[in-house]
């Protein structure tokens, strides 16, 4: 019995719930069909199609080679690890679940991967970066198929107005891993009658780029920025330093003018001179304690308060980002509306420090303030009303210097910028974490008092970290549990394990 | 309005004489119905038989022309009850429910048949929803299959043979007094394939006739004395007839092969992937013509041992694939052979895995392990040890490598789901009030127990949420919240969950989450959806019922998207010196059904020219600090991440990608929790008015003058 010659041809698309992986495998019946094959197919929807991974299977049998007398072929309904000709995968992190799950082999396996990512909710709940390493799945898959196929196929669907699955059934078409013909696979979209124009488009894509190799990855344009000439020196100053702080510095420089003034990005630099000092006398050479330090400090000036996101909100590049994220088209009127809740607490921080304290520690004051704070506004910025609202309050710039956050965020930053200067003596790599520890400092309201709590708890710490065997990684290991709930649990559990260095043996 | 529609598909439900049919096997059961002459079909929707369910609805004009009776039962204990109708009338029935889970709820009425039996044709149809992708506990409908002793159907998973089960299940059932179930896979359920039809058949004696000209026999009544009649009958007659018609008709099929003195048992619905599995062991080709003799049980209850004895006549040893545990089938070889002093030996659980779906790579290595140990010649030369070795995960290098990266995708919200705010109400009472034991439900709320809200103890069923709290019910500082969804409300929990708390005089805090659907299921109809229904009694408060069986603290919240009043209400409810259970109603239309409902509208209107407005939710990318609480609070599938433009920073930015469908939770959840900045909400309007465009005018002026303005001190900063 000769048991090789004949075999199905065999396909499983991995796909998640709503992307039309069903209408993929329609497609790939239809043309099977058409071209003399038996085909068989089958899924497991469940609650998976409630966003979760979903599967589909299909085996193409040529009718042409079936055995005279002999009834139909037996068609698998499970894709059997080590025998799948043809995988399909709509997103990078499901391509890997099926190198994961064997389904992906190197003498069998035509792959062909969106590289797009639809990020998995522990990475996106995490409360800083959760991401998976995307080099490292791709990588997996490459190494794992005899013959990869892959691009952003989620970004051509954009392009061509489509669905992911047309751009896949291109590249499926494309990877010439079918005997049919690309007028055939057309012909199916052309019976399935569902916007069969943007689909062909589609699958135009999809087809080109698996002729053409690998889709090259789209390069980010270039951001323009203008800069004026009272800024030009400041920008040579910082263009002065070496990478990996250079970069910082520029963006820093940058950031700062807009955020005040020139005199405020002057005296950025002036700041940066200075730790440039310190790293300069202790350094490892690797510079990193200047590049961390720059990068933090450039946040920690440019704090997120009222005015800065007033500001950010009414100018008119943001008008016509919004109208791009919305894909407004020419004719459509796109009306814009903010949802804010200013409690006291930041209405202290606008005012002048002493007024800002007086209304925070005054009962009934603070009281009579918070009638009107209890709930959150909706600001219509596209009005003229709510746009005025908001240039108001972006008008308040020029008294930033004079308020309540103001003082307080320059004195928060003296002692993080001293606190580095005092440690960089005796530990620079500490120093480095030190710096970058100011990371946790971020975001508004419970947020930013999580965040600044946190890092008072470290710095108060620091005595401790420094007796441990290797304090550098200890804080970096604070500093990730510090980030790993918002509960405080990984944090407690971490101090709790954090052991002094062991007693040298007497 | 299921969420599926197969209105074009039931059209091939006309098929007449030798056409030949493709599509999928539930369309093929329905089709197999309708060519047995079936009076009546019920049923409960759940995977993988919803669509099974969605088909007959669809299908209801196609039924009524044929004088079929179809019923959308409330439970399936009702669907199961249904077939109470071939107790003593010659009609044939055929309910159908997902199990194990429907099968338990159904398990009452069913002991209750099967005691009495049957005299038309009476057939259950078994999603049998296990391993990949299944949302319940694992266990077979084949125990059910043996207490109550009903025969079970298990086909090979091709049209045909589906096809052919449905129809003799319907004899099966007359010849031996006895209802049957007919089990399918997920995958059988779903699989598409072709058949040869046959023409429809209408019932002979029909509903009418039984309504008219009623019958009634005591003996078939389940009541002691005849309960004990029945059961001497069940062991006398009924089972005997069965193992004749399946002998005669010739049920279970047997394959010769050349080598003779082994062979494999098999479950009708694991054949295609025996084969596979031998196909790769090179013991078959493409067309199932395996060098080991098979013998396939497309009926798996009862087993017929002179089957066995014969099957095993000559064999030094037999390999039984069985998927699931505990090994019944296995166990009952055992006691036939032994009985018939048969010395074969036999193999199955030792080579298979007990527990687990028996998918492709698992049966290939079961049967290279039994080729191994008794025909080692089989083996072609050259065959490596062991096939599966390269796809193990610890020697698979590539599988290795990813698998850090790789996580799982348990299923969660939809896109603006309105049970979501829900959850992000309770984590801000959990904020306030501290945590509180939740007894969760069945249905889509049940996503809660996953991040981003991890929020509930426990599930004891469909429409238990609420029983799940009783024993919770002492004087304490806390109250528990239980979940519950109108479809387990309308299921059994108006009963067992408020009744229940009104009899025993529970404080607890129950929140009914009333969507308008059974959305888990596939979006079928209840009888609190909000639309009017054509054939279905819908519209009917749930807010009502709950008062009806004596709740005096009742509150409907029409909006569930206003956290605010949610979490307020829910706080209310945790801590009103009030007596009594205190029922939340948060009703608000499944989005998944809404957004398909309303599309279409909004497309024809925008195509005729109407005003349309489209509403959805945006991030400020340069005022977003890359926290992600926004995230934690919602888990929306368009809320994610991306890559930050700030060169400072690394945190990625929460970005609200196009799918959004603006349900308004973000900016809900930004005020109630006092989150950030950053969301905004964009109004896009097609086909403005004039007014529109004359507001938009003006507002571009004054607007423009003052950005001007901005612009030109950004430029000399």
């Amino acid at each position: 019995m000769e048991t090789t010659a004949q075999r199905p041809i065999t396909i499983a698309i991995l796909a998640m719930g709503g992307e039309g992986g069903g209408v993929l495998a329609e497609w790939i019946i239809d043309v099977a069909e058409h071209a003399g094959y038996i085909a068989q197919m089958t899924s497991v929807p469940g609650v998976a199609q409630r966003t979760g991974a979903t599967n589909y299977y299909v085996e193409l049998f040529p009718k042409h080679g079936a055995k005279a007398n002999s009834p139909a072929p037996v068609l698998g309904l499970t894709p059997m690890p080590g025998d799948v000709d043809i995988v399909i995968a709509s997103e990078l992190m499901e391509a890997g679940r099926a190198v994961q799950r064997g389904l992906v082999t190197p003498d069998r396996t035509t792959f062909i991967v969106s590289t797009n990512r639809v990020y998995s909710m522990t990475e996106r709940i995490a409360m800083a970066d959760g991401r998976v390493d995307s080099a490292a799945l791709l990588e997996g898959c490459k190494s794992a198929a005899k013959r990869i196929i892959h691009g952003d196929m989620a970004q051509l669907a954009e392009a061509t107005g489509s669905v992911i699955s047309a751009v896949l059934f291109g590249a499926l078409a494309g990877s010439k891993a079918l005997p049919m013909q690309r007028m055939a696979f057309e012909a199916a979209i052309h019976r399935g009658g569902v916007g069969v124009k943007a689909s062909i488009a589609a699958f135009g894509a999809g087809f080109a780029s698996a002729e053409g190799g690998p889709v090259p990855v789209k390069a980010e344009p270039p951001v323009v920025s203008h800069i004026s000439r009272a800024l030009a020196p400041l920008m040579a100053e910082a263009g002065s330093y070496a990478e990996p702080a250079r970069m910082f510095v520029r963006a820093g420089v940058e950031r700062l003018a807009d955020y005040q003034d020139v005199a405020y990005a002057r005296d950025y630099l002036d700041r940066v001179k200075a730790i440039a000092e310190i790293d300069r006398r202790h350094s490892n050479g690797s510079g990193m304690l200047l590049a961390e330090t720059a990068r933090e400090l450039a946040l920690g000036m440019a704090y997120e308060d009222t005015v800065r996101v007033a500001e950010l909100k009414v100018r008119p590049a943001r008008f016509e980002r919004v109208r791009a994220e919305v894909q407004a088209a020419d004719g459509q009127i796109v009306e814009i509306a903010e949802f804010l809740h200013p409690r006291v607490q930041e209405i202290a921080d606008t005012l002048p420090a002493g007024l800002g304290r007086w209304l925070l520690n005054t009962g009934w004051a603070r009281r009579f303030v918070e009638r009107f704070t209890k709930s959150g506004r909706i600001v219509k910025t596209s009005t003229i009303r709510g746009f005025l609202q908001l240039y108001f309050i972006a008008s308040l710039k020029p008294t930033r210097r004079r308020s309540l956050r103001f003082a307080n965020e320059q004195a928060f930053l003296r002692e993080w910028l001293g606190t580095i200067q005092a440690v960089a003596a005796t530990n620079y790599a500490l120093a480095t974490e030190i710096a970058t520890t100011r990371t946790l400092v971020k975001g508004y309201s419970d947020t930013h008092e999580r965040g600044r709590r946190n890092y008072d708890m470290l710095m108060q710490m620091l005595p401790r970290i420094m007796e441990t065997p290797d304090p550098a990684a200890t804080l970096a290991g604070l500093r990730k549990a510090a980030l790993a709930d918002d509960t405080g649990l990984a944090l407690n559990i971490a101090i709790k394990d954090m052991r002094p260095l062991p007693q040298a043996a007497e | 309005m299921a969420e599926r529609s197969f209105k074009e598909e039931v059209e091939k439900l006309k098929l007449g004489d030798g056409a030949e049919f493709h599509g999928e096997g539930i369309l093929a059961v329905t089709k197999a119905l309708l060519q047995s002459g079936v009076s009546y079909v019920a049923g409960y929707q759940g995977a993988p038989i919803s669509h099974l369910m969605d088909v007959l609805a669809d299908a209801n004009e196609i039924l009524e022309g044929l004088g079929v009776h179809f019923e959308n039962s409330a439970s399936e204990a009702t669907a199961a009850a249904t077939l109470a109708a071939s107790v003593n009338y010659p009609l044939r029935g055929a309910v159908t429910f997902k199990s194990t889970v429907g099968t338990n709820v159904a398990s009452d009425a069913l002991a209750n048949l099967a005691s009495g039996g049957v005299t038309g044709g009476a057939l259950v149809i078994i999603g049998e929803d296990y391993g990949e992708g299944s949302s319940i506990m694992q266990e077979r409908v084949h125990a059910f299959a043996m207490k109550s002793q009903m025969w079970l159907l298990d086909p090979r998973p091709n049209l045909p043979s589906i096809v052919k089960a449905v129809e003799t299940g319907f004899e099966l059932s007359e010849a031996s007094n006895t209802p049957v179930m007919l089990m399918l896979r997920i995958r059988a359920c779903h699989v598409y394939g072709r058949f040869t039809t046959k023409a429809n058949k209408r019932p002979e004696f029909t509903l009418v006739d039984a309504l008219e000209n009623p019958r009634r026999d005591l003996n078939r009544i389940a009541m002691p004395p005849m309960t004990y009649v029945h059961e001497k009958d069940k062991w006398e007659h009924r089972w005997p007839q069965a193992v004749k018609y399946i002998e005669d008709q010739r049920l279970n099929e047997f394959f010769d092969g050349e080598a003779s003195d082994i062979g494999i048992v098999l479950q009708g619905g694991l054949y295609n992937t025996t084969i596979r599995a031998l196909m790769l062991n090179g013991l078959a080709d493409a067309y199932g013509d395996s060098k080991i003799p098979l013998y396939v049980m497309n009926v798996t209850y009862p087993l017929v041992d002179k089957e066995f004895v014969r099957f095993c006549a000559g064999k030094k040893a037999i390999l039984i694939v069985e998927e699931g545990q505990p090994d019944y089938i296995e166990q009952a070889v055992n006691t036939i052979l032994r009985r018939a002093d048969i010395q074969t030996k036999i193999h199955g659980k030792d080579m298979l895995p007990m527990a687990g779906e028996y998918t492709g790579g698992v049966v290939r290595e079961g049967i290279r392990k039994f080729t191994a140990k008794t025909r080692p010649d089989l083996i072609p030369a050259g065959a490596p040890p062991s096939d599966l070795a390269p796809f193990k995960l610890r020697e698979n290098k590539a599988a290795l490598s990813v698998s850090t990266e790789v996580h799982g995708r348990p299923p969660s919200f939809c896109t603006g789901c309105p049970e979501r705010p829900i959850f992000a109400a309770m984590k801000l009472v959990e904020r306030e009030l501290g945590t509180h034991h939740v007894s969760a439900d069945i249905g889509c709320h049940l996503f809660s127990i996953f991040p981003p809200f991890n929020v509930g103890a426990t599930t004891m069923g469909y429409g238990l949420g609420a029983a799940g709290a009783s024993a919770l019910n002492v004087k304490a500082g806390k109250r528990a919240i239980s979940m519950m969804g109108d479809g387990g409300f309308w299921h059994n929990g108006l009963t067992s969950g408020v009744g229940n708390a009104v009899f025993n005089k529970s404080d607890n805090v129950l929140i009914i989450v009333d969507n308008g659907y059974s959305a888990a299921t596939g979006g079928q109809d209840i009888p609190s959806s909000f639309h009017p229904h054509a054939s279905r009694g819908t519209q009917h408060s749930i807010e009502m019922a709950v008062r009806g069986v004596g709740v005096t603290w009742a509150k409907t919240i029409s909006n569930t998207y206003d956290v605010a009043l949610m979490r307020d209400t829910l706080k209310e409810a945790l801590t009103t010196k009030e007596k009594g259970p205190k029922v939340i109603i948060a009703h608000s239309e499944c989005m998944l059904n809404k957004q398909r409902r309303i599309r279409p509208l909004w497309r024809k209107a925008a195509d005729r020219g109407e005003r349309v407005v489209r509403e959805r939710f945006g991030v400020d990318a340069d005022t977003c600090t890359g926290d992600h609480s926004c995230i934690r609070l919602s888990g929306c599938p368009s809320l994610t991440i991306a890559p930050n433009p700030d060169p400072l920073r690394r945190e990625p930015i929460t970005k609200v990608i196009n799918s959004c469908v603006g349900c308004g939770l973000c900016g809900e959840v930004s005020h109630a929790a006092v989150l950030c900045p950053s969301f905004y909400r964009a109004s896009l309007i097609t086909n403005p008015t004039g007014w529109d465009r004359f507001k938009d005018r003006v507002r571009l002026a004054v607007i423009g003058f003052f950005q001007r303005r901005i612009e030109r001190k950004l430029a000399t900063a």
